[in-house]
């Protein structure tokens, strides 16, 4: 007898015990239920919520492991020793202060799905797989970990369970999260301290070795709104060697995950476009606001004003956001024409937040949430205006 | 109770649970959301409304019938503007630090929909003694979830109660603090008073599953 059968056993046995879904949460994780129909007239595709759930996943992998990378590197670049990105220094670090972040956001975030699912008699859900994947990548990596189980049990209870479970939530759990920290704890979540390992100094004294003033490690966005100089260089920016939250700094791993998403379509390709549309529509309208000279450079929004409009994409965590989390298929529009205007809006926005708001240098997390609350109000007059297109061809055809 | 027939009774301890103007009739939700990031004002302000309700709840219900009804409105809110307008110069007089804590907020109590909608629903049509406990049960509902929720606020927000340093001192790293206990910073933003509302309207209803609405 298989493991596969062993475990249906178990669950036909158990049937009536209270904590039966979490028990077949487990089976369903690791093979398709007996339960499923294996014949008949249906259509059946591949591709479950799991399925889909684990492809993006796996698409957020290489990011993870270039966070760890990046993390170690940031770290000793930081505190003035070099090391090779690619080393095993640099590595270790990375691990070290990253495996925590994704235990505790999983531990935490599948703990609080579970204790749902018993009280409410359901079903585990798989809603918490890429959440929980996401949480680690888009904070900055020395947040304490009390903080982050606090964010992460408010973003699940608030941010989805209130709302019915997996597919019934109006915002991005894995935002959610993050603007909760933001807002709960700003001194960790922003600024000029956080985002380089050890460069903050309520951390550095468990650090050996440290030389506290010659670190500092502000992000690019940050140094933009404070009107320094650019100090990368765009291939710098692109290939993702720049302090910032833990795994949304390389804009070409995010690049190659958001094609493996449009390849197995399991992201919609028409958001990421529109949002990058979006995005460079904004930035050239700042551009040329300040070529047309109505801003001068005493203005406080000059700097990032002019800000060449395609650097928007690779700064920030613009392009982690348009890929993992704009294209969220339960929170953004579901109608073809909707998606278009979704998208184009988060980026148009989220560029708008950056410049004119240097409190928030990332105003893709914003955009994104505000677009999502959204977005139930753009299918509506998608559907409607389809509806009235219809009924004036009928009419037509009628008379 | 043997002050209070069992009529009367009703009349105060329904509010408080299963009548409750902000959490069942949802009312009163602007002053909620504005002044309970502490303790001290959610008090003051349960206190100023329980007053002008359970006075302006008399004096309507004494008047009620020599009021003409077309015009009973502007009464209503020349007699809450009256009682609101003592009480923000006794909270000037005698507690000015907290008047300013509490700033326009007490001033508003004139547009407080429990005051306008205990006027019309109860006070016009009752005795000026059941008037009076109606008052008194709709304003303590009303305080009840403003202390609540000021209390939840007060405490994780700032570490502190009434101004008592309950976790420790976050400057001196002393108490909680010295173990990287921080301030939830986003407690004291309004949006984190209505998510407490929230969770308090929440637990009520799955205790109490007669109150959860058909839709």
């Amino acid at each position: 007898m298989g493991l596969k059968e062993k475990l249906h056993n178990i669950k036909e046995q158990n049937k009536d015990k209270k904590w039966l879904p979490a028990f077949s949460a487990i089976h369903t994780f690791l093979y398709t239920p007996n339960e499923t129909t294996h014949s008949g007239g249906h259509v059946r595709a591949a591709d479950d919520l799991k399925r889909t759930m684990n492809m993006v996943v796996l698409a957020l992998v290489p990011c993870l492991i270039f966070g760890m990378f990046n993390t170690g590197y940031q770290h000793y670049a930081a505190i003035g020793e070099a090391v090779d990105f690619l080393s095993w220094d640099a590595f270790l670090i990375g691990l070290i202060k990253i495996l925590p972040l994704v235990i505790v956001s999983y531990v935490v975030g599948l703990g609080v799905e579970f204790i749902f699912a018993i009280i409410k008699g359901h079903e585990v859900e798989e809603g918490y797989l890429v959440t929980g994947m996401l949480v680690p990548l888009i904070v900055p990596v020395d947040i304490p970990l009390w903080m982050l189980s606090v964010a992460v049990i408010f973003g699940v209870v608030i941010g989805k369970e209130v709302f019915g479970g997996t597919g019934m939530n109006i915002l991005n759990p894995a935002l959610t999260i993050r603007a909760f920290l933001f807002f709960a704890y700003p001194t960790w979540m922003s600024g000029d301290k956080v985002w380089v390992h050890g460069a903050d100094p309520r951390v550095q004294n468990l650090i050996e070795g440290a030389k506290p003033d010659a670190i500092s490690g502000e992000t690019v966005l940050g140094a933009l709104a404070q009107g320094k100089e650019l100090a990368y260089s765009v291939s710098d920016m692109f290939f993702g060697f720049i302090p910032g939250s833990v795994g949304e700094t390389s804009t070409l791993l995010i690049l190659l995950a958001g094609l493996f998403l449009i390849f197995t379509k399991i992201g919609s390709w028409r958001i990421m476009l529109s949002a990058v549309i979006g995005a460079l529509v904004m930035g050239l309208i700042f551009n040329s606001v300040v070529s047309t000279g109505w801003i001068t450079e005493s203005s406080k929004f000059y700097t990032l004003m002019s800000t060449e409009f395609w650097h928007h994409l690779i700064i920030g965590g613009f392009a982690f956001g348009v890929v993992f989390m704009a294209t969220d298929p339960v929170t953004a529009s579901q109608t073809n024409k909707g998606k278009w205007i979704y998208g184009f809006l988060i980026g148009f926005i989220s560029i708008m937040i950056r410049v004119f708001n240097p409190a928030y240098p990332e105003g893709v997390m914003l955009a994104i949430l505000l677009m999502n609350v959204f977005a139930p109000t753009i299918d509506h007059y998608v559907v409607q205006g389809n509806v009235k297109k219809r009924m004036k061809r009928l009419k037509a055809k009628v008379a | 109770m043997g002050l209070l027939s069992k009529k009367d009774a009703k009349l105060i301890t329904d509010p408080l649970a299963d009548n409750n103007p902000i959490t069942i009739q949802v009312l009163g939700i602007c002053s909620a959301l504005a002044i309970t990031a502490e303790l001290k004002a959610s008090i003051v302000m349960a206190l100023s409304v329980m007053a002008v309700l359970a006075i302006g709840n008399v004096v309507i219900s004494l008047m009620r019938n020599i009021i003409p009804s077309k015009i009973r409105i502007i009464v209503q809110l020349v007699v809450v503007a009256a009682l609101v307008i003592i009480v923000d110069q006794v909270l000037k007089a005698y507690a000015y630090e907290l008047s300013k804590t509490l700033s326009v907020f007490v001033g508003l109590i004139i547009t407080n929909c429990i005051i306008m909608g205990r006027f019309e629903a109860f006070a016009l049509a009752n005795g000026p003694w059941r008037s009076f406990l109606d008052g008194i049960g709709n304003s303590a509902g009303y305080g009840l979830i403003l202390i609540i929720v000021g209390f939840f606020r007060e405490l994780l927000g700032s570490g502190t109660l009434l101004g008592y340093k309950v976790f420790g001192d976050p400057i001196e790293q002393t108490g909680l603090y010295a173990y990287g206990y921080e301030n939830n910073g986003f407690m004291l933003l309004s949006p984190m008073a209505l998510i407490v509302v929230g969770i308090i309207i929440w637990v009520q209803r799955s205790r109490n599953e007669s109150l959860i609405e058909e839709n």
